[in-house]
């Protein structure tokens, strides 16, 4: 036993990719079969994918209704208005990436290399569109220089956000009447950006919403609690669909003549009441599980009710259940395409109808469902990477 | 009925509680004078923790009087918070807030209940981590340090609000044996500052260096209560003698 001392403070040694290929792919004569088996499968399939993707796939019905897929019917000559929107969003991007770094940095570089792509694209798209393309990276580049300002702080960034969301909401109806913006009725708009925005505004309103019916339905006064589980558990117990076609064919039977709700704010309202009953759930699940020693200590040290449940118990709650609020916030985007039975648009609709513009593009659906299937990913995929490096973030000094 | 002292800072008058059937406290009477320590002992469900977490409405007691610096405890909530505010709690299990660091736990009461600056705030809060002896500490998270300091931040994070009282609910009871000491130290120091404290522990040598009086509960009563020279020399009662020859 006198080589202890030698053995013992030794750390474990690095392992040189070698090492690591032996001991997870070759680590007996089975692995190595097994290895072997599912590189030839992996070659298998993507050589007939990529195959058929750049040789037999016919991809004309997407690259040539790009516009359509983006924005929908949204009318040509108003369509610098989401111009301004995306760049309006790009400089916001490079101002956060300076100020919070981390995982806005990832996605501030993707927006980037993406917007860059897109200007070099090989379809038929104007010189302005492409150097406008180019002109929003340079945008977030100016948004990274104004960030650097010591006068530019965090707050004022979270409100240039919010603003920014109300903006878009502003410019994409336009006013009645106006010169320069006019309205742009909502049945107009479609694509993804009808996709992003029932989206939005239902995870936007749907977690208040969400919070306050989880706090109502734990609360001590027995009418509020009442109301909360009652209106939890009948818009559970029916399916997203119902609660679409009810807001929007069945609610204007009941409201006067002269009170007519636009379709798309039908349909947000749905979907938003829908994911605040299963938000408010996910919720009171995390708020379970924090122990009561946790409200005792801060009313001991003489917090509120209010002050209690906003610095101690709902943090904490909302860190446990990040995981399950994103899950959601992840089932809520793609519920989106629900919205196709009330006569929106949305991206999948698209698809459907570019299929149908031409008979020669009629039989070319893989092609058109598969690049939707794609843009679905990427955003989703997009939101449960931002949900995890979230959870890395505020996971700090836990154990 | 005894009037009330303006020297008594707590005065209890036949307190009962009752957790369903079960009778937590039957008819507990006694005044705490000011600056006084006093160590409450007994078997475990015999209510001493239940009479504390009483005195700053962590529980509700149903049936008579305490009178906390001359405040009733009623359910009206301004006494409710007035009185939490001149009283500070330490737990057994600390209960410290995992997502704030050690600094912020012990901030946050000042500046949102007392509204004091952020500056004044943490000032006031790192010469109590140095009275405490982690002030290398403040920046870190509760899940970091060791269950003896987790004890010291949480007594730290109850001085902040300058209280006139201050409960302990077995602080050391959660604690490994060799973390003991540096919690027991920090609370003869501050028992010996003059502080009104009503200690809730096992810890007989701690009640027989600092404690004015003793009060033995059993059942949910009050059986004995005596200075600790008298209490550990020559109990009164039989159930004292068997609990002290227990413990001892």
């Amino acid at each position: 036993m006198e080589a202890t001392t030698e053995t013992v403070v030794k750390p474990p040694t690095f392992f040189g990719p070698v090492d690591w290929l032996r001991k997870s792919l070759f680590s007996t004569w089975f692995n190595t079969l097994l290895t072997f088996l599912s590189l030839w499968l992996l070659y298998v399939v993507l050589r007939g994918a990529l195959t058929w993707a750049f040789t037999t796939a016919d991809w004309a019905p997407v690259t040539n209704s790009l516009k359509l897929f983006a924005v929908g019917q949204y009318p040509l000559d108003q369509m610098w208005r989401l111009g301004v929107i995306i760049s309006m969003i790009c400089f916001l991007m490079g101002v956060s990436w300076r100020l919070w770094g981390g995982t806005v940095r990832t996605f501030a570089l993707a927006m980037a290399v993406a917007l860059g792509v897109m200007a070099l694209m090989p379809v038929r798209m104007d010189l302005t569109l492409r150097l406008w393309f180019l002109v929003n990276p340079a945008l977030m580049a100016l948004g990274y220089l104004t960030g650097r300002s010591p006068a530019v702080k965090s707050q004022w960034v979270m409100l240039g956000w919010l603003l920014s969301f109300v903006a878009t909401i502003v410019l994409l109806s336009g006013f009645k009447g106006s010169a320069l913006l006019p309205r742009v009725a909502t049945n107009l708009w479609g694509g993804l950006t009808l996709t992003f925005l029932l989206a939005l505004v239902g995870i936007v309103a749907s977690f208040p919403i969400g919070v306050l019916l989880a706090l109502g339905r734990r609360s001590s006064l027995p009418v509020v609690k009442a109301m909360c589980v009652l209106f939890i558990e009948l818009v559970r117990g029916v399916p997203l669909v119902t609660i679409l076609f009810m807001a929007s064919i069945i609610l204007p039977l009941f409201l006067p003549d002269n009170l007519r709700i636009d379709r798309v704010l039908r349909a947000m309202t749905g979907m938003t009441l829908f994911a605040a009953a299963y938000m408010a759930e996910n919720i009171r699940g995390g708020l379970q599980a924090i122990p009561r020693g946790q409200e005792e200590a801060a009313k001991a040290v003489g917090l509120n009710g209010f002050q209690t449940m906003a610095l101690i118990v709902m943090p904490q709650a909302l860190r446990a259940v990040i995981p399950a609020i994103v899950g959601q916030f992840i089932a809520l985007f793609m519920d989106t395409t629900l919205a196709v039975i009330v006569g929106l648009v949305e991206l999948l609709a698209i698809g459907k109808t570019v299929l149908q513009s031409r008979p020669e593009w009629l039989l070319l659906d893989t092609e058109v469902y598969l690049f939707i299937a794609a843009v679905f990913w990427v955003f989703t995929y997009s939101m449960s990477y931002a949900s995890r490096q979230l959870e890395v973030a505020l996971g700090v000094g836990e154990r | 009925m005894t009037e009330m002292n303006n020297d008594d800072i707590i005065v209890c008058r036949d307190v009962h509680k009752w957790f369903g059937d079960f009778q937590a406290l039957c008819g507990i009477t006694t005044t705490i004078a000011r600056g006084e320590v006093v160590v409450i002992c007994g078997p475990s469900g015999s209510g001493k923790s239940t009479f504390i977490r009483t005195i700053n409405r962590l529980e509700e007691h149903q049936r008579g009087d305490i009178i906390v610096d001359g405040i009733k405890l009623t359910n009206d909530i301004r006494n409710i918070a007035a009185i939490r505010q001149e009283i500070g709690m330490v737990f057994q299990q600390f209960n410290l807030f995992p997502h704030l660091t050690v600094l912020s736990n012990i901030t946050l009461a000042p500046i949102w209940v007392r509204k004091w600056a952020k500056a004044k705030a943490d000032e006031a809060a790192m010469e109590l981590l140095e009275r405490v002896g982690i002030p290398e500490q403040a920046l870190k998270y509760p899940g970091q340090l060791s269950g003896g300091q987790q004890q010291r931040v949480a007594i730290a994070r109850a001085l902040a609000m300058q209280p006139k009282i201050m409960l302990f609910d077995e602080p050391t009871s959660a604690l490994d044996p060799e973390m003991i000491k540096e919690v027991l130290d920090v609370m003869v120091e501050l028992a010996r500052s003059g502080i009104t404290m009503i200690v809730v522990t096992h810890e007989m040598g701690f009640a027989r260096e600092v404690a004015d009086r003793i009060i033995f509960f059993d059942f949910g009563k009050i059986v004995e209560q005596n200075t600790p020279d008298l209490f550990f020399e020559s109990p009164e009662h039989d159930r004292t003698k068997l609990f002290l020859s227990q413990i001892l």
